[in-house]
């Protein structure tokens, strides 16, 4: 059984249709890139996969773990191990980093049916995880992503997904905005992750986060459906001719997505 | 403004009430004397009515309709153990206990209080510090303000607190004002008076609380005084009982280089209006205005603020948030007064209003009125829902869409929250404020 089992997906932001069947079968231990140009539906996937109540869908299926993923609730998603890093974090002021990671943490551990830790408990998890994507302990007394710089903004993402071990982990543009340096420590911190049991879908437009996280697998999206997938040298392929020989040859694009 | 006719029939149904109290135990001479006055002019002014401008929004008919007794004698029946929830967990604050209006040594505790501080019922301080008495009276303008001229016809008790030149008060003086079901269909004028010396500091805590869930009317009024370089910081949580109505006043007067630091928090009571209201007498002076309000089904709850700039080179700060849900109607109106002379004033106003169903509603008015040339003066007033994208994100990270949006409404008021400066207050009032809407 495959971790995920995306069929046919049909999604519309308003009246638009923005998912127009879209296939994608990810297992276990495997990571995989979404690449594709903008407006292609890149990022509609991504919130779909979470649940954002802002999008419809309208056909298709998906299953998750073997379950049912679209009868899901977006918290009962979370729960199951599905991780959305998002491509603009949000803001909250007036709640901590802290408690809102610690409340994120216990859920998780509800969920499984186990203890909830105590803030002294969950301050040495912290310590351990901050110094994973190099980050100053000082954020977590701050409000969520309130005043954070764009690459301060992804690394906190990071920082949640390392607290909360996913088994699906989907990566929305989240080298977007970063420099060299914090894409590396960014890329670094989703490779520390990785293990048999769980897998990674990265959304990207562009090839060089690539270059840290080696995909498995590599799928072009535009307008709507996937239209070629391949290996690891297929994104290189992209980044040397870009999307036009895909999207623009439209008899080609339609025997390829066949 | 008033119609003659709505003004006559208000006096008509508290006159016999007046004339009972009058006719007894009543004060000096001198207190009679200004109970009159006060009657008159209530009789002159009637209940406001909606054409008045400062009451454009609240209509008082619930309170005017309604056949109040004059909670004259004592008549409570509340034990010690039954105020522990109203007391933010603190067990070494000074606190005078009022229970229906009335003073009940039995369960107040002033006695560690340095035996500088004054602090007395007004009924004692009538006779014992007359000097203090006196100026009951003479901050308000209960002469055009129709609920302060009913407040000062018909009070009865309250607290008269007199803070000595350089005393720093450090633990907070609490004055707790308690009803219960003997209360129903009653209604209470407290009448407080709190007198900062010169460089002074204290801190009063003034709650309106109930044990049960009485239909009754609390038309309170509390005068401050800050004298120069003095700070007085005044907390105000009025949590009435659900069917209650509750009036209260509190305006402050400041000289030279005093501060006063007011917050308000209203939860309770059917329908409230609270005013607070200070006039910077004196160059230097700062005034921060806080508030937050919590209401839901068919509450109506309305503040107003007003800051007097009557001299150069103040500062006022204002930060008021509410949170409503149900069919609630809130209502806030921020004046600011910046006379001629008030130059290098520094004001700054916020309301923001969070509304958590598509039924609650408020109306905002903040109201700048400025004489003089060379001052920074801004407001804002915001009103909005829930974010849907953070209700998102927080379900996305697990935390179930209930928790998620206590959560969220929480934070709303976290801000404000956080400027209080007594802890055990923050934390009580964050606590209510995260199980007021679940």
């Amino acid at each position: 059984m495959s971790l995920l089992e995306i069929k046919g997906l049909r999604a519309n932001v308003g009246e638009k249709e923005i998912l127009k069947g879209l296939d994608l079968t990810v297992d276990a231990g495997e990571i995989h890139a979404v690449m594709g140009p903008n407006g292609s539906g890149k990022s509609t996937l991504a919130q779909v996969l979470a649940g954002n109540p802002a999008y419809e869908v309208t056909g298709g299926t998906v299953h998750y773990g073997g379950k049912d993923l679209l009868e899901m609730q977006p918290e009962e998603r979370a729960q199951s191990g599905m991780f959305l890093a998002f491509q603009y974090p949000v803001e909250i002021p007036g709640v901590s980093n802290a408690y809102f990671l610690r409340a994120a943490y216990n859920e998780m551990r509800r969920a499984r049916g186990e203890e909830e830790v105590d803030p002294l408990e969950f301050a040495d998890l912290m310590e351990q995880k901050l110094a994973q994507v190099d980050m100053d302990p000082a954020m977590l007394q701050r409000s969520v992503n309130t005043g954070f710089s764009g690459g301060e903004k992804k690394r906190n993402e990071i920082l949640q997904m390392a607290v909360l071990e996913p088994r699906l982990a989907i990566l929305d543009e989240t080298d977007s905005g970063l420099d060299i340096d914090a894409l590396r420590i960014v890329a670094d911190g989703v490779n520390a992750l990785k293990r048999p049991d769980n897998a990674t879908i990265v959304v990207t437009h562009y090839q060089r986060l690539l270059n840290y996280i080696v995909p498995d697998f590599v799928h072009v999206l535009a307008n709507g459906r996937i239209l070629k997938s391949g290996g690891k040298e297929l994104a290189l392929e992209l980044e040397e001719r870009g999307y036009d020989w895909l999207t623009s040859a439209p008899a080609v694009a339609g025997a390829g997505a066949a | 403004m008033t119609t003659p006719v709505a003004a006559a029939s208000a006096a008509e149904s508290y006159i016999g009430a007046f004339d009972e109290l009058v006719n007894r135990d009543s004060g000096p001479e001198s207190v009679r004397a200004q109970r009159r006055a006060a009657f008159d002019r209530f009789a002159a002014l009637g209940f406001p009515t909606t054409r008045n401008e400062d009451w454009h929004f609240t209509s008082v008919s619930p309170i005017a309709d309604e056949d109040f007794v004059l909670l004259s004698s004592r008549s409570g029946d509340v034990r010690r153990d039954e105020l522990d929830p109203f007391r933010f967990g603190a067990t070494d604050w000074h606190t005078m206990v009022f229970v229906n209006g009335r003073f009940e040594p039995t369960l107040s505790d002033v006695g560690a209080l340095s035996p500088r501080v004054g602090i007395r019922d007004l009924r004692s301080a009538w006779t014992d510090d007359p000097d203090a008495a006196a100026r009951v009276g003479t901050i308000t303008d209960w002469e055009n303000q129709s609920f302060t001229a009913l407040n000062t016809a018909f009070m009865q008790d309250g607290a008269v607190v007199r803070i000595p030149k350089d005393e720093i008060v450090e633990r907070p003086i609490h004055l707790l004002y308690v009803t219960d079901a003997n209360a129903a269909k009653g209604m209470m004028h407290p009448r407080n008076l709190v007198l900062v010396g010169r460089n002074a500091s204290a801190t009063v805590i003034e709650s309106y609380v109930s044990t049960s869930d009485a239909m009754y009317f609390t038309n309170a009024v509390t005068e401050v005084s800050i004298e120069a370089g003095a700070t007085l910081r005044h907390y105000k949580i009025q949590r009435e009982a659900h069917r209650a109505f509750h009036v209260g006043t509190t305006e402050a007067r400041q000289a030279r280089d005093s501060h006063f630091v007011s917050f308000s928090f209203a939860s309770g009571a059917d329908l409230s209006r609270t005013n607070v209201y200070t006039t910077l007498a004196g160059e230097g002076c700062g005034t921060t205005l806080n508030g937050l309000y919590l209401l839901d089904g068919e509450q109506h709850g309305d503040h107003q603020t007003q800051v007097i700039h009557a001299e150069p080179n103040c500062f006022s700060r204002e930060l008021y948030k509410g949170i409503l849900d149900g069919r609630s109607h809130g209502v806030f109106n921020g004046k600011v007064y910046v006379h001629p002379i008030a130059q290098k004033t520094d004001g700054k106003q916020t309301n923001n209003t969070l509304l958590l169903s598509a039924t609650a509603h408020i109306d905002t008015k903040p109201q700048l009125e400025i004489f003089a040339d060379d001052v920074k003066c801004t407001h804002g007033a915001t009103v909005g829902q829930i974010d849907r994208t953070a209700l998102f994100y927080l379900e996305s990270r697990g935390i179930n869409a209930a928790q998620a949006r206590r959560l969220l409404t929480y934070a709303f008021a976290a801000d404000v929250l956080e400027t209080i400066e007594v802890a055990a207050v923050k934390d009580g009032l964050e606590s209510m404020t995260l199980e007021r809407f679940v």
